[in-house]
């Protein structure tokens, strides 16, 4: 036996290590989802899709470990009128939550795995398991297959108050997973905001159903603490006339990978996801990967991601956009775009178009730049110091990524935020 | 107010010599100009003057009040009372006009020792000097420079050199790209400021601007030096004759 175990491939040592929740509807999925980890395999350095990010600390079966730095303390979306879903450590707090009954959406946990929910049965997993060809995304299957907890968010109206999941940590050395998902029934419409630490590792998975002229509206603001890791997915899939737009905000974090995979399905359909980034530091390391696919007619999408990095730190953008046969009129945008504030940070971007319709529009661009000397000089002119006046630069850099936000109060937020980061981590 | 002597300039990068020894003595309430064809090294005097990188004094000096100049860096300068108006003043996206103008006058009386000026009184004060300049509300509100027009741009020069109150205004060929009716709103904005503690430098190719901004003293600049001085009557001369004929003479 001791022999068995020292031939042990990282991807069993991973699952040796985790420990599947049964009992329920969801053990179909979680099953299914075991199976097709133990066929592809954890991502490994020599994977194409992991040429720029080593997925080594996210993989090993060994915890890691991040200082508490007491950043939960940090208000963030305080001014707005919010239903607040409180994890700690990767685990629901009712107490420390908003009571869950509310008016045009039902809000389940994942945990509890309620009988009756079959939309949530049809749901788990099916988004995450579509969203595997043509690229494989082996931590999202294991997210589906190990995750114990999370949110299943029905919604069916148009609730006033946006949803607001908090990730609280509390202990140094802790793993979490948490799968959410979520379904808009045709017209409905809601916000997510998602803020906190979570835990020193984290494994995400967000599974959004938008149905018929529903939208679907997320902001949220991850990092803080330095030592922290993160694998994130956003797997969604739209439906006709409708809209989803996501934003992340990204301060610190050793190693962040976000993916979003994003299936636009019905006509006229709008998705649009973008970034901002701020890494100081050689071992900070973030990776925004996002895949688009356009299987209808005269849809839009849009991603927009800005990154400043400096000592030393590493940004990354891999971003395809796929245009299936017969997705006619898709207007199809990219963006990303580096600040880099000095010469030893890198970022490195993989920007993809594939096309198989002839009436598209489809433009992407990527960019890496120093300051704007002109406009430093500018700035110090007018008696503006010179490190300020980089703050400003750096601001004015990330704004065209903030803008994308829509509500004016969460966008000044996320300014807000950007500007205690620059503040803070001043010279 | 403002003593340069003997400065020299040459280009970092290049070895080419731009200013070749630069004599020049602006007094409080005086506004001198300086004509000169292309070339002469007009900008450069006042890009070096304001501490732009890229070049490199090779002696002389330039002093404000006593203060030597040319060790502060650009920030500094300012905050001790110099002010350039660019010839090209630089778009800055994403930074909000109003945002940049608060942030540069409360940095400076910052270095200053004073008291930073409220949101509330920034705005009253910003917004009476905005509507002399005909400024209005939406200008303030884009991001620096950024799709305005070549009036625009220098409207937006003065209206920070009103709110700065600097003891010393270069004036970098404002007048290149007004037509007249901009020029004479940019030369009214520049003559409310005039006063006894203030001087002004007025680099400018063409005699025209100095019709609307009445010099007392005006220098001719060629080949990196001044070669002459003289009362407003040397400007018409330059617009009656060009440069060629005081060059001739010089020679």
């Amino acid at each position: 036996m001791a022999d068995l175990a020292l031939k042990q491939t990282p991807t069993e040592a991973m699952i040796g290590s985790l420990t599947l929740p049964v009992g329920g509807w969801s053990d179909t999925a979680r099953k299914d989802a075991l199976a097709r980890l133990q066929g592809m395999g954890l991502p490994q350095r020599r994977d194409e899709y992991w040429k720029y990010t080593r997925p080594d600390t996210l993989i090993q079966p060994e915890p890691v470990s991040a200082a508490l730095r007491g950043s939960d303390d940090v208000a963030l979306f305080d001014q707005i009128d919010r239903i607040k879903i409180v994890f700690v450590d990767g685990v629901y707090d009712a107490d420390a939550s908003d009571d869950l009954a509310q008016e045009g959406i039902t809000i389940d946990r994942l945990a509890d795995m309620p009988t009756d929910l079959h939309w949530a049965r049809d749901l788990y997993g099916t988004l995450e398991k579509n969203g595997q060809t043509p690229v494989a995304r082996p931590l999202a299957v294991m997210n589906t297959a190990f995750a114990p907890d999370g949110m299943l968010i029905r919604v069916t109206g148009k609730p006033s108050k946006p949803v607001n999941f908090i990730y609280r940590r509390r202990t140094e050395i802790a793993d979490a997973m948490l799968h959410h998902c979520i379904k808009l029934d045709a017209g409905a419409e809601m916000t997510l905001l998602e803020n906190g630490p979570v835990a020193a590792r984290f494994n995400g998975v967000l599974e959004v159903e938008v149905g018929d002229q529903a939208a679907f509206h997320h902001v949220r603001a991850q990092g803080r603490d330095h030592e922290q890791r993160a694998a994130t997915h956003i797997f969604t899939r739209l439906g006709t006339e409708s809209a989803f737009k996501s934003f992340t905000l990204t301060a610190n974090g050793m190693m962040t990978r976000n993916e979003c995979v994003i299936e636009l399905t019905g006509d006229d359909a709008a998705a649009h996801v973008a970034g901002a980034c701020v890494g100081d530091g050689a071992d900070f390391h973030h990776d925004d990967t996002v895949f688009v696919t356009h299987d209808a007619v005269n849809c839009e999408s849009r991603q927009v991601f800005k990154k400043v990095l400096r000592n030393g730190a590493t940004g990354v953008f891999q971003g395809k956009i796929l245009v299936k046969e017969g997705a006619q009129k898709t207007d199809g945008y990219q963006i990303s775009q580096s600040l880099l504030l000095d010469g030893d940070s890198q970022f490195l971007a993989k920007p993809e178009l594939e096309i198989y319709a002839d009436d598209v529009a489809c433009s992407h661009g990527s960019t890496s730049g120093a300051i704007d000397e002109d406009a430093l000089f500018y700035l110090q002119s007018r008696g503006v110091p010179a490190a300020k006046a980089t703050d400003l630069l750096t601001l004015a850099f990330l704004a065209e990524a903030v803008a994308e936000v829509e509500d004016e109060t969460l966008r000044d937020e996320m300014t807000g935020r950007l500007t205690s980061w620059l503040e803070r981590h001043a010279g | 107010m403002l003593s340069i002597k003997g400065l020299k300039v040459k280009l970092e990068d290049e070895d080419k010599q731009i200013l070749k020894g630069v004599d020049l003595e602006v007094e409080a309430g005086k506004v001198h100009a300086i004509m000169g064809p292309n070339g002469s090294g007009k900008s450069t005097l006042s890009y070096v003057l304001s501490g732009k990188d890229g070049y490199e004094v090779t002696g002389g000096s330039a002093s404000l009040e006593g203060i030597d100049l040319l060790d502060m860096e650009p920030e500094e300068r300012a905050a001790a009372g110099l002010f350039l108006a660019f010839q090209y003043p630089v778009e800055i996206p994403g930074v909000g006009n109003m945002t940049f103008l608060r942030t540069a006058v409360n940095a400076q009386r910052k270095a200053r020792g004073e008291e930073e000026m409220s949101a509330a009184e920034f705005l009253k004060v910003v917004r009476a000097r905005a509507k002399e300049l005909k400024i209005d509300a939406a200008m303030l509100k884009r991001p620096v420079n950024v799709g305005f027009s070549g009036g625009e741009k220098k409207r937006n020069e003065i209206l920070q050199m009103a709110m700065l109150e600097p003891k010393m205004c270069i004036l970098d060929e404002t007048d290149s790209g007004l037509d007249v009716d901009a020029m004479k709103l940019v030369a009214d904005g520049v003559n409310a400021l005039r006063s006894e503690g203030r001087g002004f430098l007025v680099i400018t190719h063409y005699q025209r601007l100095l019709d609307h901004i009445q010099p007392d003293v005006v220098h001719i600049m060629a080949d990196g030096r001044i070669i002459k001085t003289g009362g407003p009557e040397l400007a018409i001369e330059v617009e009656n004759n060009g440069y060629a004929g005081i060059l001739a003479e010089v020679a």
